[in-house]
């Protein structure tokens, strides 16, 4: 599914290094290069994602983004910071930002995040629904039960919300970072591989005895859930 | 002081001293002061001096009139004649109704001077000399029964003599306050400003950028010393912190350098020797992971000046410690089981900390990596597991994580905690030296520290936060660096 993406970013290279990027990830990605004409074409057009850089001429990042949710425009928004301060992601999500990125960042990375916003958004009905499915596989968000073909897979708490947050944004590549956030609710870049030996377990009591795995790596950049082969897969 | 400048110019510069000025000031205070004290004994000698002379000459009038009523003109004039003749400051002169001289020792007088009666000063001349300037004198005059007239007075000499005296005094007191408010300022000047321009002339040289500079200390104790100890101290830090800077942008240009260089080879390589559009991909792929781990430094070293400047501050708030360190053992605990050690988590509910949990988590996180990456037991020996600890110690939080590993020699401790520091038996591992030096910054933040110890064998880490004081008095953390 191709998405509208919105690229607000003052620095040129940077911003044709992304638009080019969307692009070829089959994505729609249209550039503003202050925080005045951002503000304009965001309130114009119809776009999935705006990707808001913090620091803008004219019109800063956040100023911005408060403006557009006064104006009662919900369009997802992922800011782009250069200070990456601890309180920043506070600011950036109190100022109506829905997710953060502090740069430098790989492309990979903002990818995964720009398009859970963006299914998030299309989806957001379902997505508060009370049993995610996929094939086989269901999980009941209020009574915690995990089953696979019926029959019931005891899991961790924090493997139920790991498996929670992967099914919740099937289909679509989530990050090792991502995972931290939302499951160990920690924003620090995870040094060693602490997050696929996780994976790797949930996978283990997931996977094991099926003949479709469910659970998928995703090279350089993350897991996702989904029926069949992913790309890229090892 | 003076810079062997022209003499008006040095003039001109010990003016402007303070040392000047305050002498200035105390000088004019004093003379002021010696002023009134001399004038006030000067006005009251010569009252008291007046005083008397009235008293003796009312006394005298009375006595000779008395005479006079007694024994005539003849009893009066024999007595004054006689009295004229004593020697001493004494003045007596009987005349008639019309100024006529009858007896005594006064000459010439003013005219109209013996006819008015009463009390005054007026200048006269002495019979026995009337060579001799005319002298001032206090007299009165008395009409005596049958016209004549009767004048007796007293010498004024004595009393312009105490007045010469007091004027001299003050002269000499003015002109010993003088020098003395001179040698004072020649005191101060000599030796408290001298100083003051030693230290003026240190910081000078400081400021050229020799740090090495320090100011005399004279030993007195006295508060110039004080101030003398307190920049020689303040000098000291700037020096440390200047060498510690230098040393970690050294630190920063060699760790730095190394992987752009490796990357730059393997860039240049892959151009060289590549054949195959896949053998040019892996080679991209490669770069791109080293530049990662570039961005990574970079990322971990901006945090931690971050922390040490103390910014973070902002978004500090309340948080449950003993929570947030059980959250990060579990995110280990799968990795530790894989790596054949298991994690021992053993804490303690109940500790509410301020600060960051983002940065508490980080720091712990840090740690277990390093417990992880060279806490693993020697070749054929059993795993020993790490154990992670949190516990209440007073008024502060412990959190211990301790390994089985090599541990670190006590002399090489406080070294790893600066940024880069890396064991030469750690040189050969991934890492970049970092881990500890920010969970020491974090530490600091809350207003604790980072402990390495002796877990014998292997390493035992002890992160000390102070708790939050309850009810909700969050603990100004203290930035010592």
């Amino acid at each position: 599914m191709a998405m509208r993406i919105l690229i607000i970013e003052d620095d040129r290279e940077a911003a044709s290094y992304l638009v080019k990027a969307f692009r070829e990830a089959g994505h729609v990605a249209d550039h503003a290069a202050d925080g005045l004409d951002g503000y304009a074409m965001a309130e114009a057009g119809d776009y999935d994602v705006l990707v808001v850089d913090r620091m803008l001429p004219k019109l800063d990042g956040l100023s911005l983004i408060r403006s557009l949710r006064e104006q009662k425009i919900e369009t997802p928004v992922l800011i782009l910071s250069a200070l990456g301060q601890v309180d920043d992601r506070v600011k950036g999500l109190r100022a109506g930002g829905d997710d953060y990125l502090p740069k430098p960042y790989a492309f990979s990375e903002l990818l995964a995040r720009v398009e859970v916003l963006s299914r998030r958004r299309a989806a957001a009905p379902s997505a508060e629904a009370t049993v995610y499915r996929i094939a086989d596989l269901e999980l009941d968000r209020l009574s915690h039960r995990v089953t696979r073909s019926g029959q019931e897979i005891v899991l961790q708490p924090r493997e139920f919300r790991l498996l929670e947050y992967l099914m919740k944004n099937a289909n679509q590549v989530v990050t090792r970072t991502m995972l931290l956030e939302h499951v160990w609710d920690y924003h620090f870049d995870p040094q060693t591989n602490v997050i696929d030996v996780h994976v790797s377990r949930l996978r283990a009591k997931i996977d094991k005895g099926f003949d479709k795995p469910l659970i998928h790596t995703i090279r350089g950049a993350g897991y996702t859930v989904r029926v069949g082969q992913g790309e890229g897969e090892e | 002081m003076s810079r062997g400048a022209s003499p008006l110019s040095a003039l001109g510069a010990l003016v402007r001293t303070t040392a000047f000025k305050l002498s200035f000031a105390y000088l004019l205070v004093f003379a002021l002061f010696a002023f009134v004290a001399l004038g006030y004994v000067a006005w009251n000698a010569q009252r008291l001096l007046s005083d008397q002379f009235t008293s003796t000459i009312d006394a005298e009038i009375n006595g000779l009139a008395e005479q006079y009523r007694m024994g005539g003109l003849r009893r009066l004039v024999n007595i004054v004649e006689r009295r004229s003749r004593a020697p001493g400051a004494s003045l007596y002169l009987v005349t008639t109704g019309t100024g006529e001289k009858i007896a005594g020792n006064v000459g010439a007088l003013p005219s109209g001077v013996i006819d008015q009666p009463g009390q005054f000063e007026t200048d006269y001349a002495r019979t026995e000399d009337t060579d001799a300037p005319p002298s001032h004198a206090l007299v009165r005059v008395y009409l005596l029964p049958g016209g004549f007239r009767l004048l007796v007075g007293r010498d004024m000499e004595e009393s312009a003599r105490l007045r010469d005296v007091i004027r001299r005094a003050f002269g000499y007191s003015l002109l010993f306050i003088g020098v003395l408010g001179c040698g004072g300022a020649w005191f101060i000047t000599r030796r408290v400003l001298k100083r003051i321009d030693d230290m003026t002339e240190t910081t000078r040289v400081i400021m050229a950028g020799d740090l090495s500079g320090r100011v005399k200390v004279a030993g007195t104790g006295d508060e110039l010393d004080r101030l003398a100890n307190n920049l020689n101290n303040m000098l000291e830090r700037i020096d440390e912190l200047m060498n510690g800077m230098r040393e970690v942008s050294d630190n920063i240009a060699h760790d730095l350098k190394t992987p752009l260089t490796r990357m730059r080879n393997k860039a240049d390589e892959a151009l060289r020797l590549a054949k195959t559009p896949d053998e040019l991909r892996v080679a991209l792929e490669a770069n791109i992971e080293e530049s990662d781990n570039l961005i990574r430094i970079f990322n971990a070293l901006l945090m931690i000046a971050r922390l040490e400047a103390g910014n973070a501050r902002e978004g500090l708030s309340d948080f449950d410690g003993a929570e947030a360190v059980r959250d990060v053992a579990e995110l280990y605990e799968a990795l530790a089981e894989d790596a054949g050690v298991p994690l021992d988590v053993q804490v303690q509910d109940d500790l509410p900390l301020h600060g960051s949990r983002e940065l508490l988590g980080q720091a712990v996180a840090n740690l277990l990596d390093n417990a992880l990456k060279y806490g693993a037991p020697a070749e054929g020996e059993t795993a020993q597991p790490i154990t992670v600890t949190a516990r209440r110690d007073g008024g502060d939080m412990e959190i211990i994580v301790a390994d089985s590993g090599a541990g670190i020699p006590e002399a090489e401790r406080s070294h790893v905690l600066e940024r880069f520091v890396r064991l030469e038996t750690a040189r050969s591992r991934p890492g970049f030296g970092l881990g500890l030096s920010l969970a020491a910054a974090v530490a600091r933040l809350h207003g604790g520290l980072l402990r390495l110890e002796d877990n014998a064998p292997g390493l035992r880490a002890v992160l000390v936060l102070p708790l939050r004081k309850m009810p909700d008095q969050p603990p100004v953390p203290a930035l010592s660096a």
